[in-house]
Parts: structure tokens; C-alpha cells; sequence
């Protein structure tokens, strides 16, 4: 079935080749930050940084505000984000919490709460 | 002729290697899912793997978005393993095997798998964080091939391409004419979602799904889109493809040794499990 046959899922965005083509040039630099020389130049001057990708306006919006569904929008992938955010000292808990608009405690605890109603451990069989 | 002994199946979320680099295993929070491991590694040293064939999923460590291939495997002698972005310090990652590489290559492309093959390849928390937990605190003592699947960027393989991609992997594997021990992995998942105004979201209903059908019925697996295995299980739980292809690996017949679930590991709901073959080793009474 083709994507665009597809329902959208609520709170969900596929990372398809509009995403990849729109946010080409954000994900470029977050993957540049595998290179910890890169993270500390973005720290250093992060204008002139992003200078040297060519991020578009809402890409470079999106970082100055250091707001992820925005960076989302502008087609940023969350594999490349999550570089950036360990550089701006975000975890994936602080990502989820300002996606969700939740604070950094509910949304952990919302996490621990999906735990009820399983049985946590091992089971042997055989 | 070589045996295929079974499969290791785990979730590989990052912060397992924070937590091994800082010692955690045995906090509060760390501790059930670490408890997964010791009937592993038992398991594994009645088995002795001389071989891992892994299949996971690169995070942009390896790959950008520039070549992005659908289906990669590594040919090379060597592997390495480095920062991703978080400065965490790099794991040990086993010598390359490239004759079975170029082995499966070979059977794949015959079955009419157009894949990518890679003879400088980098492989990242997917690959380095099961070896670690298996082997912890060395380079595992096997050879690896890694088998990398695109899981970032849509259009992803079906999981029914993925099951029939492990399954070529496994006829590959049993007409290799070397006497190794092999051992199939599968990582990511299993239900979890990083990005969105749905981050946060886990699927115990569907995870149990998967688990109860890896064994014994895999195609089950096959039955839902990419699309609504994202819907089931979040935009990263589709890492589940990485699962479904190991399992194909293991052929026909395959039961389970071992199981573990613990929710939540990070954002995600963590699972552990053992599949063996009836290539398998008796464990030895103690």
C-alpha cells in the first residue's frame, strides 16, 4: 500500500522522502556532531556553524529555540536530533516531555506507568 | 558442515552502554533488565558461537542520508565502532568474517535480494550494545557479519521482505561448507517511540504479539504493513524488521529458550529473548 493511502497516525510523523528532502541540510549537521571537534565548534559559535549547512529558516528557528517538534517539522529525523540534543543536554526523556508538553517527571512517570498490567521478568520455557 | 544454533534477540537502546560505561547494572532501575542476561550468556557457553550474523539497524553513524541502502552487508575483515554524538567510549567489536560475508552475498543477490555490500563499514550501538551484553567486559570471542536494515527512512522493507531476506541469509549459512557455530542476533525494538507528540508511546499487546509468534509462526509478524507496525508499535518499535529477519535466519524450526520483557528501559519496552535450533546443544545436567 502506498504511504500516501495511508492514514495518518495521530502525534506520529513519518520520516519519508519529503522529510529526508526538507530536512536534508539539519540532519547534515546533526550528523556532523558524531565528530566530537564538530560538537565543540557548534558549542563554541553555533551561528557560525550552522552558517557552514545551509539550514533553512525554520531549521535554523527550530534550533535557536531548541524546539523538537519544530526541528521535526522542518524534516529533522529524531536519530540525527538526538546528536544535537546530547550537545544542548537534552536526554530522550527531556525530548519526550517538551514533545508531549508534559514536565520531565510525568513524562517519566507515564513511562514507568506503561508498566502495569505486565508481568515484568523472565519466563523459562522449554 | 556449519550449524546455526540459534538466535539472540534484544532491544539495543543507548543508554544500556551508558549504563554498562557507569556500572549501573545492578540500580533499581537497570537491574531487571541486565537480570536478562545471565541465562543468556549460560546458554551461549554451552552453545559456543564461533560466528554472529547481525542483524540491526544504523543510527547514522555509518550511513547518512546521502546513500542510505535498504539492505547493507558487511564484507569487511574488520569493524569498528565510535562516538555517535554522546562521547560514549566505543566498544570492542570482533574480527569480520568476510568469506561467509561474501558467501551470503553471494546467495542473496541469487535469490534476487539487490543489496548493498560494504568493505569499510562502521557499526554502531545496534551491533556493539547486544555483543556487550553477551560478552560483557571483552571482544566477543566470535567473528561477526553484520547485516544492516534500513529502519530511519521511509519507504522501509516490508517485514515480509525481511523475513525472506534472513531466510536466503539462512540457506547461505547452511550450505556454508565451514564446521563454525553460528549464531544469529536481531536488535532494536521492541515498542517505542522518540519523536512526535506521541513520544512516550509502548504497546505491550503487540510486543507480546511478536514475542509468542517469533518461534513458532513468523510470518504472523508479516501479516501488518510498515505503516501499521508503526502505528502498533511507534516510529522506532518498526526496528522490529531487525527481529523478523534474524528469525528467518534461524530456518524452519526454531523454539524458545528464554524471555524477558521490562518496561521501561529509557523510552522503550525492553525484551530479551533466546531462540535455539534443533542444532542446539543439549545443556549439560549440572
Amino acid at each position: 500500500m502506498a504511504t500516501s493511502a495511508n492514514q495518518p497516525i495521530p502525534g506520529t510523523h513519518i520520516f519519508d522522502g519529503h522529510a529526508a528532502q526538507r530536512g536534508y541540510a539539519l540532519n547534515a549537521m546533526c550528523f556532523s556532531f558524531n565528530e566530537a571537534a564538530n560538537r565543540e565548534a557548534f558549542a563554541r559559535d553555533e551561528a557560525a556553524y550552522i552558517d557552514r549547512f545551509n539550514l533553512t529558516p525554520a531549521q535554523r528557528d527550530a534550533v535557536a529555540q531548541r524546539n523538537v517538534l519544530q526541528m521535526i517539522a522542518a524534516g529533522g529525523n529524531i536519530y540525527y536530533l538526538a546528536k544535537l540534543a546530547g550537545i544542548l543536554g537534552l536526554n530522550v526523556q527531556d525530548v519526550g516531555a517538551q514533545q508531549t508538553g508534559m514536565s520531565v517527571e510525568a513524562f517519566k512517570q507515564m513511562l514507568l506507568d506503561q508498566a502495569n498490567g505486565i508481568t515484568s521478568g523472565e519466563t523459562a520455557h522449554g | 558442515m556449519a550449524k546455526v544454533v540459534g538466535g539472540v534477540f534484544t532491544s539495543h537502546v543507548p543508554a544500556i552502554g551508558g549504563a554498562i560505561a557507569r556500572g549501573a547494572q545492578e540500580e533499581p532501575y537497570w537491574k531487571p533488565f541486565f537480570d536478562a542476561w545471565p541465562p543468556v550468556r549460560q546458554w551461549l557457553d554451552v552453545q559456543q558461537p564461533d560466528v554472529v550474523i547481525m542483524f540491526y539497524n544504523d543510527h547514522g553513524l555509518n550511513f547518512f542520508l546521502d546513500k542510505l541502502p535498504t539492505f547493507a552487508v558487511g564484507a569487511a575483515a574488520t569493524y569498528r565502532n565510535e562516538d555517535e554524538g554522546w562521547g560514549l567510549p566505543a566498544f570492542p567489536i570482533p574480527a569480520g568474517h568476510p568469506e561467509l560475508s561474501w558467501a551470503i552475498i553471494e546467495q542473496l543477490v541469487a535469490d534476487e535480494f539487490d543489496i548493498t555490500t560494504c568493505q569499510d563499514m562502521l557499526v554502531d550501538h545496534a551491533a556493539s550494545i547486544p555483543l556487550a551484553l553477551a560478552w560483557p567486559g571483552r571482544t566477543a570471542p566470535v567473528r561477526i557479519v553484520p547485516i544492516a536494515i534500513n529502519t530511519v527512512q521511509h519507504p522501509l522493507p516490508s517485514a515480509k521482505r525481511c523475513l525472506a531476506l534472513g531466510r536466503s541469509v539462512g540457506r547461505a549459512l547452511t550450505q556454508w561448507p565451514g564446521n563454525e557455530r553460528i549464531l544469529v542476533m536481531g536488535t532494536g525494538g521492541l515498542s517505542h517511540q522518540l519523536d512526535g507528540e506521541r513520544a512516550g508511546f509502548m504497546n505491550p499487546e503487540y510486543d507480546a504479539f511478536c514475542m509468542d509468534n517469533l518461534a513458532v509462526d513468523p510470518d504472523a509478524l508479516t501479516r501488518h504493513s510498515v505503516h501499521e507496525i508503526v502505528e502498533l508499535s511507534g516510529t522506532q518499535g518498526v526496528e522490529i524488521l531487525n527481529w523478523i529477519a534474524a528469525r528467518g535466519a534461524l530456518g524452519a524450526s526454531a523454539s524458545e529458550v528464554s524471555r524477558t520483557y521490562h518496561i521501561p528501559i529509557s523510552n522503550t519496552a525492553a525484551a530479551v529473548m533466546v531462540l535455539e535450533t534443533e542444532a542446539a546443544k543439549a545443556p549439560v545436567p549440572a
